[in-house]
């Protein structure tokens, strides 16, 4: 990659020179084990930088998204996670910190930037997000030898194009975008934008305020391909048609995970929502609900774990990385999470668990499915700042 | 030594007694003013350097330089204008609804609640019990397409099909009047319950029948309650941003919504701080308009 000219822990020790200058934070940037970051006009950082203590300190703090691990209601815990616990003699504090990418970037942005510890060892942004911690040098660099089972990736998330390689990030999950509806509402399904706003569906149509999921659904519905370099303007016309659809009063809300709360109470018939979910709601209520790639196209995400560059237990994290990408330890979570699997060889292994799952092209997806769905480009940080903007604009903040 | 020890510090002359003295007030300050300190005047300073700061062209998300640009502060006003007089629109509707309904509950477990007075007052405190969030998202189901308030309302011959009730601005407004309401109901009853009642009892002496009593009685004497309930209740839900995301949609969004937007969805901090400080300037502005007509000075 070319925009890779510094290596993220310089990055990290110049913005941090910046900052300080700029007099906003002063206290010693500290990124990268082994990293002596000398610096430091008092704070609660380690000045000396992040000395890893995972041999001394048995433990590893993990924050995820909701839903995301497999869980046992009965004994209130997580099997796969308790079965890492008892073979490495490390404790997990597993945490559903992560709600949404921005809320999270900004409730930890601050402690990062001047190297004081964030609480998480592992932590799981999304693609582009996951992209913002390494560029920032907020990511560790993964200790390859700590992580044999890195192998196991699925061939196209080898080589992202935020993370060549694999250095700084593992997929914890993928999924795709896509339509869903409540099937007893809406027999015919949702296949199409114009299913989608059907006038029926009027005042009961919920979208994602991710942005590169809803504006990479419509961008693709005007026939232009998130993946590759499009302009400024042409998404701008996309954004008028999300402006459009709000002012016209089809669009009733725009929210996060929490879309799935308004179609169980019936607010919303149909969405713009992510596969995952949908199966778990599906599989919840009776099959009342169903998910569809749309047809002219839907978007491919991933989640990543990353050691944040204040984590103190790298190789626990790291151990606790190579753990889950043991194909039956991730046919295990694909088992209950319902998303695709980063470990294509885990597909044996879930067969054993659930024959029907393992051959669900939404959990280990043929080419004909991923050719139906792109993953938005990386932004700069200007077209960011703007499409963001614009979005949340357009969705009446 | 140890007499002299004991001679020295049990010296009890005037003078030495009277610096001490005059040291006491400011080490009982002290705790407050590092409080405030440290928590108030710090981020305030932090925040208004922030609010002039930009981002230079091409620098990484969340870097911004000090450049003193005051024009933040218009851009920022002008872009969100709509939901910034929004907030205030619903936060003066919340507060007038709120007043409506507090003031009768107050004056009603203030003079004749008699033993179930300290019952009553629990139960006006008892949402606190549960975490307001969740109380909010409780709204949603109980407004909800299919919960049974739109059900019962469908049921009217002219109740149409389409009727609802969440994403609406009568939700976010209902909700912001129900979260806001102990705040208003516990000042209201704390004035009311101080009224002597030998001062009605003199009205009604003088001829004044209940109204009467009411109006030039009553309601001056608990006016402190209803200028402290009204403040209690209006700063908070301005620049609330729960109700507005919870119960609302895009076009019922408020201020606090677009802060909560640019601070953590956009990462531009200045715009965020810009529009924090024009909030706060407004409502200091508004609350001591209304002390002043009010005519309650003591409170502040």
């Amino acid at each position: 990659m070319k925009r890779e000219e510094l290596a993220p822990e310089t990055k990290a020790l110049i913005r941090a020179q910046m900052t300080r200058r700029s007099l906003l934070v002063g206290a010693g940037a500290v990124v990268g084990a082994g990293t002596l970051a000398a610096c430091g006009t008092g704070g609660s950082t380690s000045a000396e930088g992040v000395v890893d203590v995972s041999d001394t300190e048995k433990i590893v703090r993990w924050a995820n998204w909701p839903l995301y691990l497999d869980f046992n209601e009965n004994s209130k815990e997580y099997p796969t996670l308790k079965a890492f616990e008892a073979a490495t003699g490390i404790t997990a504090t597993y945490t559903e910190d992560i709600d949404d990418n921005n809320t999270f970037y900004g409730k930890v942005q601050g402690q990062l930037s001047i190297g004081s510890d964030i609480g998480y060892d592992v932590v799981t942004p999304t693609d582009w997000m996951a992209s913002r911690w390494i560029e920032q040098g907020y990511a560790q660099k993964l200790n390859a030898e700590n992580i044999p089972n890195k192998s196991n990736i699925r061939k196209v998330l080898q080589d992202v194009p935020f993370d060549s390689g694999r250095n700084y990030s593992l997929t914890w999950q993928s999924g795709f975008a896509g339509f869903g509806w409540n099937v007893e509402k809406i027999p015919a399904g949702v296949r199409t934008i114009e299913d989608l706003f059907k006038p029926a569906n009027k005042g009961r149509i919920v979208v994602l305020s991710e942005l590169r999921d809803t504006m990479g659904i419509i961008l693709q519905y005007q026939g232009v391909d998130p993946s590759k370099s499009f302009t400024e303007d042409q998404y701008m016309n996309a954004i008028d048609f999300l402006k459009g659809k709000i002012a016209d009063g089809f669009i009733r809300k725009v929210r996060g995970n929490s879309y799935s709360e308004d179609l169980v109470n019936g607010d919303a018939v149909a969405v713009i929502g992510w596969s995952g979910d949908l199966f778990i709601l599906k599989s919840e209520n009776d099959n009342k609900f169903d998910f569809a790639i749309p047809e002219s196209g839907g978007t491919l995400w991933s989640d990543n774990m990353l050691i944040p560059s204040t984590s103190t237990h790298k190789k626990n994290a790291e151990l606790l990385m190579n753990y889950y990408y043991e194909p039956a330890v991730a046919a295990q979570v694909a088992a209950y999470v319902n998303y695709i699997c980063p470990v294509e060889a885990a597909q044996p292994e879930l067969e054993k668990i659930d024959p029907e799952l393992a051959a669900s092209p939404f959990i280990f997806p043929d080419a004909a499915t991923l050719e139906k769905v792109k993953v938005f480009r990386p932004l700069t940080a200007d077209e960011q700042t703007n499409f963001q903007t614009a979005f949340d604009e357009a969705i009446g903040n | 030594m140890a007499f002299l020890h004991t001679a020295a510090s049990s010296t009890t002359g005037p003078r030495s007694g009277l610096k001490s003295r005059s040291w006491t007030p400011y080490l009982l300050l002290a705790p407050g003013l590092i409080w405030l300190v440290t928590f108030f005047i710090f981020p305030i300073l932090s925040l208004a350097s922030t609010s002039t700061m930009v981002r230079p062209d091409g620098a990484q998300i969340g870097t911004y330089v000090q450049e003193f640009r005051l024009a933040n502060y218009i851009d920022a006003f002008q872009a969100n204008q709509e939901q910034y007089i929004r907030s205030f629109v619903y936060a003066g509707i919340a507060t007038i609804l709120a007043l409506a309904i507090a003031y009768p509950l107050a004056y009603m477990i203030a003079f004749k609640s008699g033993k179930y007075r300290n019952i009553l007052l629990v139960l006006v405190v008892a949402p606190f019990f549960t975490s307001f969030l969740l109380r909010t998202v409780a709204w949603t189901q109980i407004l909800g397409d299919e919960g049974p308030i739109v059900q019962t309302l469908k049921l009217l011959p002219f109740v149409g099909d389409s009727m609802r009730l969440t994403s609406t601005p009568f939700a976010v407004v209902s909700g912001l009047t129900y979260n806001f309401l102990p705040f208003m109901t516990l000042p209201l009853y704390a004035s009311l319950e101080r009224i002597d009642p030998r001062t009605l009892e003199a009205a009604g002496d003088l001829y004044a029948n209940g109204l009467t009593t009411f109006r030039k009685v009553t309601v001056p004497l608990s006016m402190p309650g209803v200028v402290a309930g009204t403040l209690l209740t209006f700063i908070p839900a301005a620049g609330d941003y729960v109700n507005a995301a919870i119960l609302g949609s895009p076009s019922t969004k408020m201020i606090g919504n677009v802060i909560e937007s640019r601070f953590f969805a956009v990462v531009d901090y200045p715009t965020a701080a810009a529009l924090s400080f024009t909030l706060m300037a407004t409502i200091l502005i508004l609350v001591t308009l209304y002390i002043r007509r009010s005519g309650t000075d003591e409170l502040v």
